[in-house]
């Protein structure tokens, strides 16, 4: 009785003394794959995914707390960049991506107030005070985060026109 | 026969497909030239590279071969006036693209005159220097005429920055079916040899290397009859296989160098135009004639009456076809509209489409042409490993797209693939192989446009918080100012003041503001 | 040396562990989608079989046999195979990242992986001596990386194709793994 107490407190005093020193080298100072995963969202932290910022919502996907679909400017190819990455399985289809959006002011209901180019992540609004303003359409990357600020409800979602420069052929049905 | 050891070595090796030709009875039709058409439809993106800009305004009159868009970005060419007449309308037409979306084109009414603009013609272009005639090539808007629209000045000057010693003229028209270059090369041999020596002159290289496949004996002869008295213009014959007429293999046939996968015929010292384009070179230096109007070749099964045709830009393929004959039966038996060869051409939705520079046949092929059949499971025979020009794995790379594995397609070589649909050709199971990899690289391209755009909003949001930081900082800095003038002010008021009175009260006051 | 050889080869292919054994089937079915991760596996069962093989020969026959502990047997070799996983877990977060999260939870569950205990208590019963039950170890671990190395070939051709739909995932990839048993039973024709 004594014997095997005895000898299994040894063991496994040794074995974590032995496993206490390996931890010490063995550190890994954050998580590399936290970072890389960061490199890959868009980075203007708007907020969407309900996280701080796209730090935190690297932090989440990367622990699983988080879909790698959670980034709606990211969209479809985020999404398979990151399940590729963590290699994870995704349902692409419940992502229900339409193609990218953009914002687009009708000028007819603009006031002029600025309270959207406040707002924008990547400074994509432009026009002064009482001055109808305007979407620069490279700059957007379609957050949405304005749409709500609008008075006038001048602001909407719009989806980017497919263009004969972005237009991709359809992939085969069968074979 | 000397020539026989520039592709000796390809016997033995057999890339590539030998489809029915089709190009007779059509080659042997003298060439047609169409009259004006009611209206000409000039898309603004007729070659690779940016589009360019409109030049002029809605209700403007303009000469023939005045210039209507200019080029804008390293890569575009401008556009010209087909004829003299009024502009009606800057608006968006059906592009000639399988998407069937559509693009901007300005459209011009003829007023039937066909009253020229002054010319910049130059007597002796062998006196002008390289980089001139780069230079007019440009201006006279000479793209690609073999299908690609590649601007051919930007080949022009890089061939002479990249010194290219050799000068391999594309007269191999392997795609089945057209035979404009066949056409032209009989009837204006001589045109394109002094075109060829216009480009010798502008890229310094030191020989020019014609390649036409063996099935066009009657262009083969002309043009030997007019390369006769230059040393430096060699015309070799190569045999007729698909894809002969495809870059890479015809500077492998004729020169026996291979390109390297990823990498530029530059690399080898070598520059590749089309026959058609040396002709189009020539008319732009020695005449100073912008590229208006091209040699189309209207052909397939459901013509009634096949031939070349000399059309201008802008003309809708409606109106070609009716020039041309019409369609057999009005068009009852037709299965597919394609513009360009059967091969890599692009097959369109409707014929109210026009024609653009790059256009080299309009084909109307009935459904025994087509033969279109649901594609079956892959029976790994290897057929499409065989037909590969570039020694691909067709079969392979399209299962591994099919699960959207790119990067393993990456992996098998995607991105040495040519388009050419020998693999899908060949195939038993009429599996569309090439559609794949179009469709591949398609997605490759947009996600790399997905990346970029990722990288711009990462800078923008970056530069924004960089700013708020700035704003805030400068606007702390301007209260403490403020707050540092307002108790500057106060003091000199309080010292002021206190100048008859006892100092004792005005540190008082002071300390009072302070707080 | 044919002595050496024979074990070898009889650990790995004529009485492969998992194929004929049937021991660690759990990884096998779970990290055999590609051959990457599939060899990084591989790689670090190799590692904690023999390692545990050999420490679990040590322990056996210097302190439980001695003093009579045989009881404590399975207790204690799962400790130490228990710190054989943390510490490779260890080694692979730190040397490669991408492995450590492709690995994903099989990575610690290499402690519960039959294979490893399997392998250690066979050795006692065998009565083999340090260099042949490290060699036994070695050989088994040898059998197992094989076996998932060519699984997940497979399984990376299967993911290519189009299969039915009720077979479409865990139903075709265990069709397949019995046809590759089958394949290896043939390998006891060797044994007769």
């Amino acid at each position: 009785m004594i014997a095997a107490i005895l000898s299994l407190t040894v063991l496994g005093a040794v074995l974590g003394i032995i496993l206490g020193v390996a931890n010490k080298f063995l550190q890994v100072e954050g998580n590399p794959v936290v970072e890389e995963v960061l490199a890959m969202m868009p980075g203007s932290n708007c907020g969407q995914c309900g996280f701080p910022g796209c730090a935190g919502a690297a932090e989440a996907i990367v622990d699983g707390s988080a879909a790698p679909t959670c980034c709606p400017p990211g969209g479809k190819a985020l999404a398979s960049a990151i399940a590729a990455r963590l290699g994870l399985t995704v349902d692409l289809s419940a992502l229900g991506d339409d193609g990218p959006k953009i914002a687009v002011v009708s000028e007819e209901l603009c006031i002029g107030c600025c309270r959207c180019s406040k707002v924008c992540p990547t400074d994509a609004i432009i026009g002064a005070a009482k001055q109808v303003h305007n979407v620069f359409r490279e700059a957007c990357t379609g957050c949405s985060s304005c749409i709500e600020k609008c008075p006038t409800e001048a602001l909407v979602m719009k989806p980017v026109p497919i263009t004969l420069q972005h237009w991709v052929m359809p992939r085969p049905l069968t074979a | 026969m000397g020539f026989m050891k520039h592709f000796k070595h390809l016997f033995g090796n057999d890339w590539g497909v030998h489809p029915e030709d089709h190009k007779r009875p059509a080659a042997d039709q003298p060439v047609r030239v169409m009259p004006l058409p009611a209206r000409l439809y000039l898309p603004l993106q007729q070659h690779l590279g940016g589009p360019a800009r409109p030049a002029v305004l809605v209700g403007q009159q303009v000469k023939k071969g005045e210039l209507i868009a200019e080029a804008q970005g390293a890569v575009s060419a401008p556009i010209h006036a087909p004829t003299s007449g009024t502009i009606v309308a800057v608006t968006e037409i059906t592009a000639p693209h399988p998407s069937g979306l559509s693009l901007p084109a300005i459209i011009i009414e003829p007023d039937g005159l066909d009253e020229w603009t002054e010319l910049n013609a130059c007597a002796d272009p062998f006196a002008l220097d390289p980089a001139d005639i780069g230079k007019r090539v440009a201006a006279a808007g000479v793209v690609g005429l073999g299908g690609a629209a590649f601007p051919a000045a930007v080949k022009l000057s890089g061939a002479k920055r990249s010194s290219v010693t050799t000068l391999v003229m594309n007269g191999g028209e392997c795609e089945p079916y057209l035979s404009c270059d066949d056409r032209q090369m009989r009837d204006s041999a001589a045109g394109i040899v002094d075109g060829i020596r216009i480009m010798l002159h502008a890229t310094g290289a030191a020989k020019a290397l014609v390649g036409i496949e063996d099935n066009k004996p009657e262009a083969i002869a002309a043009m030997r009859a007019a390369a006769a008295s230059f040393s430096n213009v060699e015309i070799c014959p190569v045999p007729a296989r698909y894809p002969m007429g495809s870059e890479k293999q015809l500077i492998q046939a004729l020169t026996g160098k291979e390109v390297p996968a990823d990498g530029l015929a530059f690399d080898i010292g070598v520059l590749v135009h089309n026959v058609g384009t040396a002709l189009a070179v020539r008319a732009a230096i020695r005449e100073g004639k912008p590229l208006i109007s091209r040699l189309v070749t209207v052909n397939g099964q459901c013509m009634a009456n096949p031939g070349n045709i000399e059309v201008r830009i802008g003309t809708l393929a409606e109106e070609v076809i009716a020039f041309a004959g019409g369609l057999k039966g009005e068009g009852l038996g037709l299965a597919r509209r394609v513009m360009g060869g059967p091969m890599m051409g692009m097959q369109i939705p409707h014929w109210r489409v026009p024609v653009v520079k790059g256009t080299s046949g309009i084909l109307a092929f009935d459904a025994a042409e087509v033969a279109a059949q649901a594609p079956d499971p892959c029976i790994r025979c290897g057929s499409c490993v065989k037909a590969c020009p570039m020694g691909l794995l067709p079969l392979e790379m399209s299962a591994r797209i099919r699960v959207e594995a790119y990067d393993e397609a990456i992996g098998l070589g995607l991105k040495d693939c040519i388009a050419c649909g020998c693999c899908a050709y060949v195939c038993p199971s009429k599996i569309p192989l090439v559609q794949y990899f179009v469709h591949a690289k398609g997605e490759l391209a947009a996600q790399g446009r997905a990346k970029l755009r990722n990288d711009a909003t990462k800078k923008l949001a970056q530069q924004r918080q960089d700013r708020l930081a700035r704003e805030a900082r400068e606007k702390a800095e301007a209260a403490a100012k403020r707050k540092a003038e307002r108790e500057a002010a106060a003091a000199a008021k309080a010292a002021a003041e206190a100048s008859g009175q006892t100092q004792g009260q005005t540190q008082g006051q002071t300390q009072g503001e302070a707080a | 040396m044919s002595e050496i050889l024979l074990l070898l080869l009889s650990t790995a292919l004529v009485n492969n562990v998992v194929l004929i054994k049937f021991l660690g089937l759990c990884p096998v079915m779970g990290v055999s989608k590609s051959v990457d991760s599939a060899l990084g596996m591989g790689l670090a069962t190799t590692f904690v079989i023999t390692l545990a093989a050999g420490a679990s020969w040590m322990l056996d026959n210097w302190l439980l046999a001695p003093y009579g502990l045989g009881y404590l047997r399975i207790l204690s070799f799962i400790l130490v195979i228990a710190s054989v996983v943390q510490f490779t877990e260890m080694f692979i977060k730190k040397s490669s990242p991408g492995l450590y999260q492709s690995l994903g939870i099989y990575l610690p569950l290499i402690t519960t992986n039959c294979a490893v205990l399997g392998v250690a208590l066979l050795n006692v019963q065998q009565q083999f001596s340090l260099f042949k039950s490290l060699l036994y170890g070695f050989g088994s671990a040898l059998g197992f990386t094989l076996v998932l190395l060519i699984f997940a070939g497979l399984r990376e051709r299967v993911a290519l194709v189009r299969v039915p739909a009720a077979f479409a995932g865990a139903p075709i990839a265990f069709i397949t793994i019995s046809l590759l048993a089958l394949a290896f039973m043939g390998f006891s024709g060797l044994n007769v």
